[in-house]
C-alpha cells in the first residue's frame, strides 16, 4: 500500500472520500424521498433499490474514513452539519416543490435528468478509481462500478424515452437537462485539492474525467437528434468547497432526527 | 483458493456443516456456502473469524445473515469465540454460486444468473419452470437488490432472476 504515513496523502483521500460519500449520501436520501410517488409501482420498487445501492456505496466510502480514524461511520453520515458537507450541491438540491409528505410537487424530468448524469460522472470516476493509489479505494470502486451497472442501465431507457416520446415530455426533458447542466460544473469537480489528488494517482485530472464524460453522453444525445452543449456551470454554489444551499441543511436536520434521538441504534 | 484453506478436515467438516445450516434470509433454499458468499475461515485458540462477501453492499440482509451465522456457531463447542467480518474485496460475482446453489435458487422459482452478458447489458434467463429461453425481462429491479424481474412468454408465467454480476461491468 502507498505509504499513507504523508500526511498530505491522507488528508488528499479523506477530502476525497468525503466528496464521494456526501455525493453518493445526500442523493440516495433525495431518491428515497420519491418512495410512492414514482410514475408506477414498478419504478417505485427500481428506484428504491438503486436508492438502497446508493446508500450502500456512500457507506462503504464513509467505513474508510472510518478506518482513516474520522469516526464513526454513522456520525460521518448523520451527525455532520451541512457546511461540513462536501458533496456536489446538483445532489442536494430537492425532487421538486412541496414536501414529500404533504402536496409533494416533484418533478420527474429533473430527477431522471440528474440521475443519468450523475450515473455517468459516477461511472467515469470510479473506473479512474479502480487505479487508485490508495487501494482500499481501487476495491471498493471495482465492487461498487458492478452495482452501478445496472443504475446506468435503468437511467439511460428513461432518459431515452422521454425525450423520444416527444411532446410535453420531450420538453420537459429539454428543461431539466438546462437546469442540471447549470450546476453540473460541482459534480465534476474535485474540489481545493484536484491537483494533490491527481498528482499522488489517487484518481486522475479533472479535465481527463470531463472529456471522458463528454464521450460518454454525447452519442446518446447524437442518437436522440438533440443538441448536446456540454457547458457545465456552479449556479447554486461549489459544495466541493463547502457552499451549499438552505435545503441541505433542511434534509439533512428531518434525516438525522431520528438518528439524534438514539445515535447508539443500530442502522 | 478456496475458503476453507485455513482449516484442517475435522475443522472443515464440521464449519462446512453450520455454514450449511445458515440460509439467505430472502431465498432460504439456499445457503451463503452455496452462493459464495463465505471467502475465508480462520479457527485459531477457539476464535473462529469469517470473511464474507456481501452480494450488493446496501443489502438490509446482511446484518440477519450475521445474526444467524452467531447463533448456528453457539452449538460448535469448538468456536469459543467468533467475528464475522464483510468484506468486499475480491468482490462477489454470480459465477461463485455453486452448481448446488443454480439447483436451490431455480426450486425458489429464480433462475439463476447466466454466465454470459452482452456488453449492453441485456442477457437472457431461461425460465426456471419451463426451461424456455421465450423470456422478457419486465424490470431490471426486482423486490431485493440481486433480483430481476422477467416474465416467461412459453409458460406465461412471472419470475425472478439473479442479476449477474461480474468483472466486465
Ligand atoms: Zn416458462
Amino acid at each position: 500500500m502507498t505509504e499513507l504515513g504523508t500526511p498530505s496523502f491522507k488528508k488528499t483521500v479523506v477530502e476525497l472520500l468525503y466528496q464521494l460519500a456526501d455525493d453518493d449520501f445526500i442523493l440516495a436520501c433525495r431518491g428515497s424521498e420519491w418512495l410512492g410517488l414514482a410514475p408506477h409501482i414498478e419504478e417505485d420498487v427500481a428506484f428504491s433499490s438503486i436508492s438502497q445501492d446508493t446508500m450502500g456505496h456512500a457507506a462503504m466510502f464513509y467505513g474508510l474514513l472510518e478506518q482513516l480514524g474520522e469516526g464513526n461511520m454513522d456520525e460521518l453520515s448523520h451527525a455532520r452539519e451541512g457546511s461540513q458537507r462536501k458533496n456536489a450541491v446538483l445532489c442536494e438540491i430537492p425532487n421538486g416543490t412541496g414536501h414529500y409528505l404533504k402536496e409533494p410537487r416533484y418533478d420527474w424530468a429533473f430527477t431522471v435528468v440528474r440521475q443519468f448524469y450523475y450515473s455517468i460522472a459516477k461511472k467515469i470516476k470510479l473506473e479512474s478509481l479502480k487505479q487508485s493509489a490508495y487501494e482500499p479505494l481501487a476495491h471498493a470502486a471495482v465492487k461498487i462500478n458492478m452495482e452501478l451497472h445496472y443504475h446506468i442501465l435503468h437511467w439511460t431507457v428513461w432518459f431515452k424515452q422521454l425525450i423520444l416520446s416527444g411532446g410535453e415530455a420531450k420538453q420537459r426533458m429539454l428543461e431539466a437537462i438546462i437546469r442540471v447542466e447549470q450546476e453540473f460544473g460541482d459534480v465534476c469537480s474535485l474540489g481545493p485539492l484536484s491537483a494533490e489528488m491527481a498528482n499522488l494517482k489517487l484518481i486522475d485530472k479533472e479535465d481527463v474525467l470531463l472529456e471522458r464524460f463528454h464521450n460518454s453522453v454525447k452519442p446518446v444525445f447524437h442518437t436522440l437528434s438533440i443538441p448536446y452543449k456540454g457547458s457545465f456551470g456552479y449556479r447554486s454554489g461549489r459544495g466541493r468547497f463547502g457552499e451549499h444551499t438552505q435545503e441541505l441543511q433542511h434534509a439533512l436536520t428531518t434525516l438525522t432526527e431520528v438518528y439524534r434521538t438514539d445515535p447508539a441504534a443500530a442502522w | 483458493m478456496t475458503w476453507h484453506d485455513g482449516l484442517n478436515v475435522e475443522e472443515k467438516i464440521r464449519i462446512n456443516q453450520v455454514l450449511q445450516s445458515v440460509k439467505d434470509p430472502e431465498i432460504d433454499s439456499i445457503s451463503i456456502l452455496e452462493l459464495g458468499m463465505v471467502e475465508r475461515a480462520e479457527l485459531q485458540d477457539g476464535t473462529l473469524t469469517l470473511f464474507l462477501l456481501p452480494t450488493f453492499m446496501g443489502c438490509p440482509a446482511l446484518d440477519i445473515i450475521k445474526t444467524s451465522i452467531l447463533k448456528a456457531f453457539t452449538k460448535v463447542k469448538e468456536v469459543k469465540q467468533m467475528d464475522v467480518h464483510f468484506i468486499y474485496h475480491p468482490p462477489w460475482t454470480s459465477d461463485r454460486i455453486s452448481e448446488e446453489g443454480k439447483l436451490r435458487l431455480k426450486e425458489f422459482g429464480i433462475a439463476p444468473p447466466m454466465k454470459e452478458a452482452g456488453t449492453t447489458g441485456e442477457w437472457q434467463a431461461a425460465c426456471p419452470y419451463c426451461d424456455s429461453l421465450y423470456t422478457t425481462l419486465d424490470n431490471l429491479f426486482g423486490p431485493t437488490a440481486c433480483r430481476s424481474i422477467l416474465y416467461c412468454k412459453s409458460c406465461k408465467n412471472p419470475f425472478e432472476a439473479m442479476k449477474p454480476v461480474s468483472n466486465w461491468m
